[in-house]
């Protein structure tokens, strides 16, 4: 195993200039919104600071993550993920295979243990003893628990990984969880999305280079940098819900005026991603702006919280079906129950005592 | 059995139906009733507001005719009507109440608030929770024909009087007429001159009429006490004579409760449709005018201005028919602000009159009145009813104001034309 | 809140409190309606129908001539109704949850309209309870039911507002509880004052046919 070198050295080979460097460091810094003066400090600490070795799981998963990552246009800040770190396993990626890859990941554990960063795309599944995903026969359970033992870190890559994204979704077949399922004794930061933005993956590395410690997360465990605000509150859209103005089908004149797309279903009021800022395909847009509605897509269950082309406030479930079958309940109910007041009444009319002159006189 | 709180609990709840039950769901408790009751208004006093005149009988419907409320008793977390209560609340629903209608027409989600209180007096009244002055009347109404005492002698002497000043027969007991006239107490006892003036007016208008000797007084105390036994009892007499006598029509007097009595529930206490119709005699002398057998020479030029009575008006529909006759004979008349179906109460009907008790409170709500007939500065105050008649004299020389009370009737029969032969000296 | 809840409110909370709703309201008219009242048996000088349904419609629009504190409750009550009324059936996102569940929609108004109708609605509701506290008449008729009611009717309105205008919580929060507040005024309107929505209807019937019946026009 090679002795893992600084990244600045790491650059150098690589023909990188320090300028590029001192420009991803300070894109690092304006998107996890650090003070300004932190990207040369950012440039210092990753300059001298050993790459890390990287031991990357891919389960249930559609290499979608992945795909994110390398098929971003070159040459990106994100490519620079994988200089880095020192990315001792990934099955997808590494010229190894069979024996020798698994070699490759035992080797890594061992030499860096408790010291390796793990990351995990995919989600685990659990039902009929996790045998719906296995490499080299093992399954994805038993090979998460054995990394996760002498991780520094769990770095859940995509939905899936974690939530439990796709598979998990209604019914879920094979009982697929999220890392954070099982790993309880780990910090873990999720870097939700389907896929996740690239930069959101390399900002977080450079976090925990730079400072060693894994950035602040919100309440389901991703960097608040990234997931503070939900998509409704960076859209460019955004002045036209605030107007009112709604494109109602996807060629209507509002579609065509760049109207809101909230009534088309778009889930950006609830979603939290960066995607309105950061943009994807090397800043080309969002889903937004292609004239479609936010996915919602980077939060728990987004499978399985309704359409994606059904307005939030919708129904989510048939109420008519409700309605009727209690419009007539309702209707029995009084019909029975109203019985025993009619006959009350009658009964008081049948009952009552004709009232007399000498009853106003008292007698 | 005497009447007793179990008495008027049954009473009342056989006197709950869907309206009322309709109308105490609605209820949104915003007050509003309280600006349209005079008894509030010329107060101040909240415990005035119309629909807590109702509070005992609220909680019965809540807690016998609904769900929750029946569910409540059974734990026994609901507050029963006590006997106490019941008297707590007799001047709140006979004092200060004049079944009046104003408060029906404000409700802005629609509750009918008179028909309520109109029943919740029959529970009142069956529980032994009825004004003293309210139960004489009734009494007397019943024992001696009249609640203000008034008998056949009473009336023959009137009709003698009237016979004589108009030289006119005064039809007594003919049968197969068309027409039965029916007066009120306080006519016979107070106001004779109506018999002259039906007498004059009828004649020239050639209508068949006839009194009746056994059923000449419309005055109904049991509606006002609010019991329909009694005042089927009392209604049984006219209908009774008016079948004798197989007459078309009974007339109502100038008295508000005697056409509620008369025209709208009627039928009702006595459980079976007329055989006869009933009709106003304002209604009636509107008719001959529009047919042009009420004819009128001569016009009084005062300044004067119509009392609508609110059994006539707003509860009873007799709106217009009193505005045209007005219109032949007084060239000055003038309506009272909020006149018509909003017009206020003279502040003695639905049987204050007759309670002693709410003398003091009825004085001091004819201050609506008073600005009332101030806004329009008449000398003459004409109204339809003689129990507003003698409210509104009472009241007028009280507050010491200069504004002479006629009866329409008696109005339009002093300009008859050709009332020589009736005109006596 | 979690987009689960949302969508529990969305689906499940939204079946409960519509089968709540519609089997109280059903419930509520029809047993009203089955107690039954006596026909009269008077001679008619007019038409029930005609008077009940004249009723039924005109006394929506009625303004009596009132002192000081009643001219207050007709005004904000009439603001607090018209502005409710308007931001339920003409915010675009209500008109969108209309056609879904019946199946047509009509034209929404501007935000700038819903905004300033919700404003006045609150702004009346505020005041109503202020002087439901302050005014003699009012106090004496109110009870813990007037509070719920005002509290269940408020809460929609208040959410609704800051969900709109993006005030106080997140989005995903605001309309959890939005939706929320809303499924629990339903749940609860059948069974209290608030059935009015309907009921009034029938009372002014019943008001309207006796005058009706009479040859009041009134």
């Amino acid at each position: 195993m090679k002795e893992h070198e600084t990244l600045e050295q790491r650059l150098h080979e690589q023909g990188v200039s320090r300028r590029s460097f001192l420009k991803f460091c300070a894109a690092m810094a304006t998107m996890m919104a650090l003070p300004p003066g932190s990207a040369t400090a950012i440039a210092a600490v990753l300059a001298k600071v050993k790459r890390p070795s990287v031991i990357w799981l891919s389960f249930q998963e559609c290499t979608g993550c992945t795909e994110s990552l390398t098929r971003s246009h070159s040459p990106t800040l994100e490519s620079l993920i994988f200089d880095m770190v020192s990315l001792d396993y990934h099955h997808t990626l590494q010229a190894a295979s069979g024996h020798a890859a698994e070699q490759a990941r035992e080797d890594a554990m061992k030499e860096f243990h408790g010291q390796y960063l793990l990351l995990v795309d995919g989600s685990i599944p659990l039902k009929d003893g996790g045998v719906y995903s296995t490499i080299a026969g093992r399954t994805n359970l038993d090979m998460l628990q054995e990394a996760a033992e002498g991780a520094a870190a769990i770095v859940a890559v995509g939905s899936c990984a974690a939530f439990g994204g796709l598979p998990n979704a209604q019914p879920n077949p094979t009982g697929a969880v999220a890392v954070s399922d099982i790993i309880k004794d780990k910090p873990i930061i999720n870097i939700s999305g389907c896929p996740p933005i690239p930069a959101v993956i390399t900002g977080v590395l450079a976090h925990y280079l730079t400072f060693g410690a894994l950035p602040a997360l919100d309440d389901q465990g991703r960097p608040k940098a990234f997931y503070g605000e939900t998509i409704h509150d960076r859209c460019y859209r955004r002045p036209f819900y605030d107007q009112g103005k709604f494109a109602k089908t996807f060629d209507d004149e509002g579609a065509r005026n760049g109207w809101c797309l909230y009534e088309l279903g778009c889930k950006g009021p609830t979603t939290h991603n960066a995607c309105a800022t950061t943009k994807w395909n090397g800043g080309a847009g969002f889903p937004i702006e292609a004239g479609h509605g936010c996915l919602g897509c980077s939060e728990p269950k987004f499978w399985d919280v309704g359409s994606f082309y059904t307005p939030l406030p919708a129904p989510a479930a048939d109420v008519t079906a409700f309605a009727q079958a209690a419009a007539l309940a309702g209707a029995a109910a009084a019909v029975v129950l109203s019985t025993a007041d009619r006959a009350k009444q009658r009964r008081a009319q049948r009952t009552r005592q004709k009232l007399t002159v000498s009853d106003l006189k008292g007698e | 059995m005497s009447t007793s709180l179990q008495r008027g609990i049954t009473t009342l709840l056989a006197q709950i139906d869907a309206p009322v039950a309709t109308f105490f769901s609605t209820c949104v408790h915003c007050g509003l009733c309280a600006e349209s009751c005079l008894f509030y208004t010329e107060t101040q006093d909240p415990k005035y507001t119309p629909i807590h005149k109702l509070e005992p009988m609220r909680r019965l419907w809540q807690q016998e005719y609904t769900f929750w409320g029946k569910l409540l008793k059974k734990v026994g977390l609901s507050k029963p009507v006590t006997d106490e209560e019941l008297a707590e609340w007799e001047p709140l629903v006979y004092d200060s109440c004049t079944l009046c209608g104003r408060c029906s027409l404000a409700c802005p989600v629609g509750n009918d608030i008179t028909y309520m209180v109109r029943k919740m007096r029959e529970g009142m009244v069956a529980s032994g929770h009825a004004p003293e002055g309210l139960k004489g009347a009734t009494q007397r109404a019943i024992e001696q024909g009249s609640p203000m005492g008034v008998n056949l002698k009473t009336l023959k002497a009137q009709i003698k009087h009237a016979e004589k000043e108009t030289g006119l027969t005064v039809p007594l007991d003919v049968e197969g007429a068309d027409y039965m006239m029916v007066l009120s107490s306080a006519e016979v006892a107070d106001y004779p001159e109506i018999i002259s003036a039906v007498t004059r007016i009828f004649k020239q208008a050639d209508v068949s009429w006839t009194l009746a000797s056994d059923g000449f007084e419309g005055t109904n105390s049991g509606i006002q006490i609010g019991s329909s036994d009694l005042a089927a009892d009392i209604l049984g007499r006219i209908v009774h004579a008016a079948e004798r006598l197989k007459v078309k029509y009974v007339i109502s007097p100038e008295c508000g409760h005697a056409y509620t009595a008369l025209r709208w529930e009627g039928p009702n206490l006595i459980g079976r449709p007329y055989p006869f119709q009933v009709i106003h005699i304002i209604e009636l002398l509107d008719e001959l005018r529009s047919s042009e057998r009420l004819k009128t020479d001569s016009v009084d030029e005062t300044r004067m201005t119509f009392h609508d009575p609110c059994q006539m008006v707003r509860r009873g529909g007799v709106i217009e028919q009193p505005r045209n006759l007005l219109k032949q004979v007084a060239p000055n008349f003038v309506e009272m602000p909020d006149a018509g179906v909003q017009n206020w109460c003279c502040g003695g009907g639905g049987g204050v009159s007759a309670n002693h008790r709410a003398e003091r409170l009825r004085i001091k709500v004819f201050s609506r009145k008073k600005s009332q007939l101030e806004a329009v500065d008449a000398k003459l105050l004409v109204t339809s009813c003689s129990n507003c008649r003698t409210m509104l004299l009472d009241g007028l020389e009280l507050n010491r104001m200069d504004v002479e009370v006629i009866g329409l009737t008696e109005l339009i029969a002093d300009h008859l034309t050709d009332n020589a032969e009736g005109k006596a000296s | 809140m979690d987009q689960e809840l949302l969508l529990w409110v969305r689906g499940t909370g939204l079946q409960i409190a519509t089968a709540v709703f519609v089997l109280g309201m059903s419930y509520r008219v029809l047993h009203l309606l089955l107690l039954g009242r006596k026909p009269s048996l008077a001679v008619a000088r007019g038409s029930e129908w005609a008077g009940g349904l004249r009723t039924m419609w005109q006394r929506s629009f009625m303004l009596p001539s009132l002192s000081g504190r009643g001219l207050f409750t007709v005004i904000a009550g009439y603001v607090f109704h018209v502005g409710f009324l308007i931001t339920l059936f003409f915010l675009s996102q209500h008109i969108d949850l209309f056609r879904a569940v019946f199946g047509f929609g009509w034209p929404a108004l501007p935000r700038g309209v819903i905004d300033i109708a919700a404003v006045l609605a609150i702004g009346a509701m505020v005041a109503l309870l202020v002087h439901r506290f302050i005014d003699p008449v009012k106090r004496l008729l109110s009870g813990f039911e007037d509070f719920l009611t005002w509290t269940l009717s408020f809460l929609p309105l208040l959410t609704g507002f800051m969900l709109l205008r993006n005030i106080g919580f997140e989005y995903l929060t605001l309309l959890t509880l939005h939706i929320a507040s809303v499924e629990l005024l339903m749940v609860v309107a059948p069974f209290t004052k608030l059935a009015h929505m309907f009921t009034t209807f029938m009372a002014r019937w019943y008001n309207g046919a006796v005058n009706g019946f009479k040859g009041i026009n009134a």
